[in-house]
């Protein structure tokens, strides 16, 4: 057991957790903010995604150990009020059906965004093509994702 | 078209009394607020309620709790069924906070998530419920006015009378709760639905918006330690050793248990508990057969040839009709297991003391599962709680409670409050798999006409429900006959999202194409002369289906899709299919690119009566139709010695965002009462992007999923 400051949506957060932990179950089981799933714990479905400086990573395969100074950024933390352009558009456009994947289609396209304020609908399917979604939600997610990018 | 509600208010009253009025808050949820237009402001929170039943909780400020009474996987049934009530009650949905209600059998009818009949089973009831409540407000100002009810008209919550005079529910909510509900109350008409059929955003999108807590891997409790399990690693195997002692070296490990065959980890977060779990060393025994995908295809196809002793359903003499036809044709479809892979793997909390036991957690037939629950620990079934949280998927896997009944037995054991969370590679190695199965269609072919039909299905643990045989074209050929082989695995096999047409529709479509083509017909042309034969001369028994709803989407699918008009460069595939009280017509559209079929679009008609919630809808038609394509074309699960060959999705493909088409939707305009969407859009998916494959390709698909049998597909 190590103990690490994380800065977690723009606080500093002290956590006791082994070094190989990833930073899904740290989030998760030591600081309550479940917004980030659990899904395949190798990288493959993209439910964990969160941002590290501003850039989309895979949660559950990243250890605490190797955070260090980079800021994290979950769910919780994407906006204050709740109103980033994605949630706004998600739900205009009523996107989930169970919900479960949706903030990492969300935290995935919030990176995206970053990088290319126009993306079309290739742009989408290649940036987006590492988050599943068993319910089958993709063509609003394209959708919400495309309002969003006009409302930046 | 009344209907009592199966809880009288008195009955409700006793029951909330004797639960100490604890029970009606859903557990430790907060109630979500229906989605509104910004603009619209709702009601002040409360300072009191007044619970008028199961259903209805109306505050002293107007705003009303509805309770929504299934569980939630995704189907929506948590903004749609309080819809209906809310519509019957006259409020305006502004005011309408959702609340998850709790498992109470006395007070609630068939609290399952199954079947696509959330909506079309509770469609009275929810109705009723609301109805009761407003006729008792109405009769109470009327009462409090001195006037005769019917001078009252009431909308979004206010009674008026003619004479300027109005009172809102809140206002009357305390002096109406003194009086009975109403025995009898008459619904309203359709045409005078403000709600019903009117799009409003899914009640807890807030929430998944913005990461709260909702779905049972979720849940915490005080005290609680996090669980992980080992399994036997194939089927047919037995726990005969094990050594923990690596396990419990990992820090925060607290506690291995034994429970069965398998072996759980207590530790002080999920991760350890994982990490505990994989460095057990156990040792296994094979008691039974360890099977593989070699022997499920031999034995399924081994069994299409013979007929069994007890055919699902005869009509006339196949083998007559064989021996006089002109021609026979015969055609083999086979599929193979799939896992469920619910985005949310399996989990649930259990806390099992010396009083009681509580359980918390995604669970599509909490009733079931709070008897097994009750019959495993051996307590009174009192003494067993469930309260449902969202899931992360259901699909069927969680109709089984296999995973609570394991948290409950640790639980007890280990004498914990326990999370137990399976890890990916647990949820696809301990599944209950969609069943392998094979269908074999042969008809007869008599001066170009369908004379005989007959077919055969083998399929692990299980075989075609309900009505299944009496299916389509059944009613509509002479000689016809079913027949069912079910075969013995030790494979764990359950429902899965539609359950048998899943497949089925499949391979019943694509035949029906082909056999079209060889009778040198039209897809379409065939399939409505068939339906016309069914009505003019029906065969048999009655059939399931009613012809004008089948012709009737089909029709609606060929116009909107363009059907038998050219266009250039696109290939379509018809594919039509009715389950789950559902008519449902897909046309598929592929093109070539780069040689490769691509499927571009589906264009689908649906009639499943009157649309609740038009958006919530058309995102089940979507999905239903995606999750067809995906698990048709690219569906790969195969065993070896007992064993999965894939345990994650780094070798189980599913469907993803840049493979899913366009999807245009089209209702059938219609009044009838609500059926049900989680399901039927699914099964045509299959038949109809074969079907278009062969028309771009020249080449039929036998088997799936499609990409292993068809080269030029990625």
């Amino acid at each position: 057991m190590a103990t690490y400051t994380l800065t977690i949506n723009g606080q500093a957060k002290e956590v006791t957790a082994d070094a190989d932990t990833p930073i899904l179950w740290v989030l998760r089981d030591e600081l309550q903010l479940v917004g980030t799933k659990y899904g395949c714990g190798i990288a493959q479905c993209g439910a964990c995604t969160i941002h590290l400086d501003g850039n989309a990573a895979r949660a559950c395969s990243i250890p605490v150990s190797q955070i260090g100074e980079q800021k994290i950024t979950t769910i919780e933390g994407l906006d204050k009020e709740a109103k980033h352009p994605l949630q706004e558009a998600w739900r205009e456009h009523d996107v989930p059906q169970c919900g479960y994947c949706q903030a990492g289609q969300i935290m995935s396209a919030a990176a995206l965004l970053k990088s290319n304020t126009a993306p079309t609908d290739e742009d989408i399917d290649t940036h987006m093509h590492g988050n599943l979604c068993r319910c089958g939600t993709y063509l609003r997610i394209k959708k919400a994702i495309k309002t969003a990018s006009k409302n930046l | 078209m009344n209907k009592e509600t199966s809880t009288s208010r008195r009955n409700f009253l006793k029951v909330s009394a004797a639960a100490g009025g604890g029970l009606m808050v859903g557990f430790n949820f907060i109630g979500c607020q229906s989605e509104t237009a910004p603009a619209e402001v709702m009601k002040a929170y409360p300072a009191v309620w007044t619970n008028f039943d199961a259903y209805i909780k109306i505050g002293d400020t107007g705003l009303v709790t509805i309770m929504s009474q299934n569980p939630e996987i995704g189907q929506n049934i948590k903004t749609s069924m309080p819809m209906i009530v809310a519509e019957e009650l006259d409020v305006a949905w502004k005011d309408v906070v959702v609340e998850q209600a709790p498992l109470n059998t006395e007070w609630y009818e068939r609290q399952v998530a199954g079947g696509s009949q959330s909506i079309r089973q509770g469609w009275e009831t929810l109705r009723t419920a609301g109805a009761k409540v407003r006729k008792l407000l109405i009769d109470t100002a009327a009462e409090q006015w001195e006037v005769d009810p019917s001078e009252c008209s009431v909308a979004d919550g206010i009674i008026s009378h003619a004479d300027g005079r109005s009172l809102g529910y809140g206002a009357l909510a305390a002096a109406a709760n003194q009086k009975e509900l109403p025995e009898k109350v008459s619904l309203k008409d359709p045409k005078d639905f403000k709600i019903i059929g009117n799009s409003k955003r899914n009640v807890d999108m807030d929430g998944i918006l913005t990461g709260k807590s909702l779905f049972g891997i979720d849940y915490t409790a005080p005290g609680m330690v996090y669980a992980a399990a080992v399994r036997p690693p194939s089927f047919g195997m037995t726990l005969t050793a094990y050594d923990d002692s690596a396990a419990k070296a990992v820090a925060g490990v607290s506690e291995v248990i034994k429970f069965g065959d398998k072996i759980g980890v207590l530790a002080s977060n999920t991760w350890a508990a994982i990490k505990g779990a994989k460095v057990i060393k156990a040792e296994w025994s094979q008691k039974e057969e360890a099977e593989d995908s070699a022997y499920h295809t031999e034995t399924l196809l081994a069994h299409l040839d013979k007929k069994t002793a007890e055919p699902r359903r005869v009509d006339g003499d196949v083998d007559k009709a064989f021996a006089e036809a002109d021609e026979v044709v015969e055609r083999t479809y086979q599929a193979p297991f799939l896992p469920h892979s619910c985005m949310e793997p399996m989990n649930f909390f259990a806390n099992v003391t010396t009083e009681k036991a509580e359980l918390v957690g995604p669970i599509q037939t909490p009733k079931w599962t709070q008897q097994r629950v009750a019959d495993l620990l051996e307590r009174p079934l009192e003494e067993v709680t469930i309260d449902m949280t969202r899931m992360g998927g259901g699909f069927g896997r969680r109709l089984y409670g296999d995973f609570a009944l394991e948290a409950a037995e640790l639980s007890s054991l280990a004498k914990k409050p326990v999370k137990l969370t399976f890890t990916r590679e647990d949820d696809m190695l301990a599944g209950t798999y969609r069943p392998a199965s094979a269908y074999k269609f042969k008809v007869g072919i008599k001066d170009n006409k369908v004379t005989a039909y007959h077919l055969i299905e083998a399929c692990f643990n299980g075989s075609m429900f309900g009505s299944m045989p009496s299916n389509f074209p059944c009613g509509a050929i002479a000689n016809y006959r079913v027949d069912s082989h079910n075969i013995e695995s030790n494979i764990t096999t359950g429902a899965w999202r539609a359950p048998y047409a899943n497949f089925l529709a499949y391979a019943e479509q694509a035949f029906l194409d082909e056999l079209a083509g060889i009778l040198g017909k039209d897809a379409v042309e065939f399939r409505l002369a068939l339906l016309e034969q069914a009505r003019t001369t029906p065969v048999g028994e009655e059939h399931n289906y009613e012809v004008d709803k089948y012709a009737g989407v089909i029709k609606l699918a060929a116009e909107k899709a363009g059907w038998g008009t050219s266009k250039p460069g696109k290939h379509l595939g018809f594919c039509a299919y009715f389950s789950h009280n559902t008519y449902v017509a897909e046309v598929a559209e592929v093109e070539l690119v780069d040689d490769a079929p691509v499927v571009k679009k589906i264009v689908c008609a649906v009639d499943c009566g009157l649309v609740i919630n038009p958006l919530a809808a058309l995102n089940q038609i979507e999905g239903g139709i995606i999750d067809g394509i995906g698990h048709a074309m690219y569906g790969d699960f195969t065993f070896e010695a007992g064993k999965t060959d894939a345990t994650n999705y780094n070798k189980y493909r599913l469907i993803r965002m840049g493979e899913a088409p366009a999807v245009e939707v089209h209702f059938v305009e219609s009044h009838n009462d609500p059926t049900g969407l989680g399901e039927p859009t699914l099964p045509p998916a299959g038949g109809a992007v074969a079907n278009a494959l062969h028309a771009a390709s020249g080449k039929r698909l036998y088997k799936q999923p499609f990409v292993k049998y068809y080269e030029v597909l990625g």
